[in-house]
């Protein structure tokens, strides 16, 4: 008998004023009991529309019933099959615009959680499952993969799995990419990531830190070291800033630096190292999920007044809507329709506040986004002591300037063939925010598959 | 982990160490530098390459203590290890044409002067080397320095070592006599550039400085060690791990470095006491 409640079950989770005040994972997940009661919701329809909204394709239908029943390992396979990391694509994909969009149930009421039955599939099998996967038998092809992020990582282990013997170099100390330096803690534990890395070791991906491609090895020595095929996953890990005056000044991070100096370097914890500045008031400039991250790290690092700064509106916010919601639950002011003119300073060159201005909506520009225009004459000052920049970030340029041959596009992004990955120079390929430009992490790793399938097809498919 | 084969006291408070990375050292390049990070909880600091040896496989950082990281590093001995070593990082420093060059040191900075010099004079260039430091004691690379010089010009703060003065008093000194330079290098702490930058800029003379901005990954990925270089009039913001850590002295906005520098003044001052006290505990029980 399916559950016919119009609404999901709701995730238990920290108490709004108590989580603003600790690096502690926000949603706690589903019990046993919560999951089976949400599986339920599921109506099996016929035609799966869910399915085509996961970029991946898991097959949503086909898990839940397990769910449902109860088989919580046995949904956990039908997941893997697809995902490479559903424990993290549970907790950070943005659902409301991907499978939970689709879902029919969304018609009239909610949707069915499915990322929160994913990532209840998920952490259940990590709990409890401890053997290793089984090692595949080597099929004698050696691939490098540059970077260790989403697609880096699903490309490795998709390769692994085919018995190919890969090496993932990473230029940070620790694997994981934007798992690690980004996604804060409270959101998408280290532990989780770290996990899911130890399981591609155990199946043979070899992991190279401290290796920056560009300097230390460029692609060509790859090649001519004897891996018969590269996939780039480097990300796009360059930030943007506004170009507006006052961006040198003490307090002025990108959301980059600051986020890396909290998750990477740990600068909340009172054993690091690596200092941070613990501002009274925060401005972070920017609507998505990254900006998102950073105010409420800001806000757990003590800040007594932190402002989300966004040029649009609250319907055109690109965070996930849970996020959203978690920040204002936590006491993030949203300050829409304005956009920062000019970053004020003291005799100390440090921040003392933000001229910002008011916006309103114009006409649909090509993205079909409204535009925003300035209103004359509205100035006025944030008084702040810490300004934030998420306003986005392009791919690095390093490995295009050392790889002769590799074409991108104007902005950076390195251009493929869609259906392959391949880029302009045989046999290497590339995918993710490397390809895209900063997007979604699930997008990575569907990209990462199809370099890999494509990468097996191209070494192996004479042979098989 | 990466062990450490060499350890020497240059002077009372620097360092050098000769690091096991082979993949840093054979692609290094004077002018480039590696970040390292001591411990599992430590913060990522970048160091100059001051030399490096692509057979042994080595590379060799000379650093001084100035903070909890270097104190820390400090007190690994030869033999052990530290948690990561990652490079070479940077753009290497442009050598190519130069014919008669000024090299200027200050303190530490004179450990990325040298292997600059010793390139330089490598290649057959004429090379003045000025190098200053604020007393005797604290002198480094003095025969290494005058091994890669064609001319070598000592100061010291009070007179203990060489001739008493600045670099840049030196410096004016040979350009006022009638030297001419392809190109001045300076290396040093950033009042110590910014003035041999106001002297060459009254010369005429294109100037290159070593920036040593506050840095995390080093990788171009933060924009922590952005700075600004006037260039016609614009204010143009450029990263010093990926754009540098080399820029032409006379755009570059040192004040703002200088302030910048200072961001973590306070939470540096702490670490580093705790960082003296913990190890002082440690001896007494020892």
């Amino acid at each position: 008998m399916p559950n016919m409640s119009l609404k999901k079950n709701e995730m238990p989770s920290q108490e709004p004023n108590v989580r603003n005040k600790n690096f502690k994972e926000v949603a706690l997940g589903y019990t046993e009991e919560q999951a089976i009661d949400e599986a339920k919701r599921c109506l099996n329809c016929k035609n799966r529309p869910c399915v085509s909204g996961c970029p991946v394709n898991i097959m949503i239908p086909d898990f839940i019933a397990k769910m449902a029943e109860g088989d919580f390992e046995g949904a956990y396979q039908v997941i893997a099959k697809s995902s490479a990391l559903p424990a993290v694509c549970g907790r950070v994909c943005p659902q409301e615009s991907q499978c939970e969009k689709l879902c029919v149930r969304g018609k009239k009421g909610e949707p069915v959680g499915i990322g929160r039955l994913e990532r209840f599939a998920a952490d259940w099998h990590n709990e409890r499952v401890k053997e290793a996967p089984e090692k595949p038998r080597p099929n004698g092809h050696k691939v490098a993969v540059i970077g260790s992020g989403p697609s880096g990582l699903t490309c490795a282990g998709d390769l692994a799995r085919l018995g190919y013997e890969v090496t993932v170099f990473e230029a940070l100390h620790t694997a994981g990419g934007v798992l690690v330096y980004g996604i804060p803690e409270f959101r998408l534990p280290k532990a989780i990531v770290q996990k899911e890395i130890d399981g591609l070791k155990e199946m043979g991906v070899k992991i190279e830190t401290n290796m920056v491609i560009g300097r230390a090895l460029s692609i060509d020595e790859l090649l001519e070291d004897g891996f018969e095929a590269v996939f780039i996953g480097s990300g796009a890990g360059l930030p943007r800033f506004m170009n507006i005056p006052g961006e040198n000044l003490k307090g002025v991070y990108s959301a980059n630096e600051f986020l890396t100096r909290v998750n990477l370097m740990k600068a909340y914890l009172p054993g690091s190292d690596t200092p941070i500045q613990h501002a009274k008031r925060v401005a972070v400039v920017g609507g998505g999920n990254v900006a998102m991250d950073a105010a409420r790290c800001a806000k757990r690092l003590g800040a007594e007044e932190v402002y989300i700064v966004y040029r649009r509106s609250e319907k055109e916010l690109p965070a996930r809507a849970e996020e959203v919601e978690h920040a204002k639950e936590e006491g993030i002011i949203f300050k829409l329709l304005n956009n920062p003119a000019k970053i004020l300073g003291d005799e100390t060159g440090s921040v003392k506040g933000m001229e910002c201005l008011e916006m309103e909506l114009g006409e649909p520009d090509a993205s079909g986004r409204r535009r925003p225009v300035e209103k004359q004459g509205s100035e006025f000052v944030l008084d702040v002591d810490c300004v934030i920049m998420a306003i986005g970030t392009s791919p690095n340029p390093l490995i295009k300037s050392t790889t002769q041959g590799l074409e991108t596009q104007k902005w950076g992004g390195i251009i493929v063939e869609e259906e392959t990955g391949l880029t302009s120079r045989p046999n290497v390929y590339a995918g993710g925010d490397a390809v895209t430009g900063a997007a979604t992490v699930i997008l990575a790793m569907g990209a990462g598959k199809t370099a890999a399938k494509a990468i097996h097809e191209k070494l192996c498919g004479k042979e098989s | 982990m990466y062990k450490i084969v060499k350890k020497r006291e240059l002077n009372p408070t620097v360092t050098l160490m000769e690091i096991a990375a082979p993949a840093v050292a054979k692609k290094a390049q004077p002018g480039q530098f590696i970040i390292l990070r001591v411990d599992e909880k430590g913060e990522r600091i970048p160091l100059t390459v001051a030399d490096y040896n692509r057979e042994s496989g080595t590379v060799t950082i000379i650093f001084q203590i100035v903070g909890a990281t270097t104190e820390k590093l400090n007190h690994k001995q030869e033999g052990g290890f530290i948690q990561d070593f990652v490079g070479p990082l940077g753009v290497p420093t442009h050598t190519e044409g130069l014919k008669k060059v000024a090299v200027v040191g200050g303190g530490v900075g004179c450990a990325i002067a040298y292997p600059i010099a010793k390139k330089l004079h490598s290649e057959g260039c004429e090379v003045h080397s000025i190098v200053g430091f604020r007393s005797k004691d604290l002198v480094i690379l003095e025969e290494e320095f005058a091994a890669a010089s064609t001319r070598l010009c000592r100061r010291s703060d009070d007179g203990s070592w060489g001739e008493k003065g600045l670099v840049t008093d030196a410096l004016r000194k040979l350009l006022e006599s009638g030297e001419k330079y392809d190109r001045v290098i300076a290396i040093g702490p950033l009042i110590m550039m910014k003035f041999v930058c106001k002297l060459t800029k009254e010369f005429d003379i294109p100037t290159t400085v070593s920036m040593n901005p506050i840095m995390i990954d080093g990788t171009g990925m933060c924009g922590g060690c952005r700075l600004s270089l006037i260039q016609e009039g614009r204010r143009v913001t450029k990263f010093a791990c990926v754009d540098g850590p080399d820029f032409d002295g006379h755009e570059v906005d040192f004040d703002e470095a200088m302030a910048r520098g200072a961001m973590y003044k306070d939470f540096e001052r702490h670490a580093h006491e705790e960082t003296c006290n913990l190890f002082r505990e440690v001896e007494s029980h020892a």
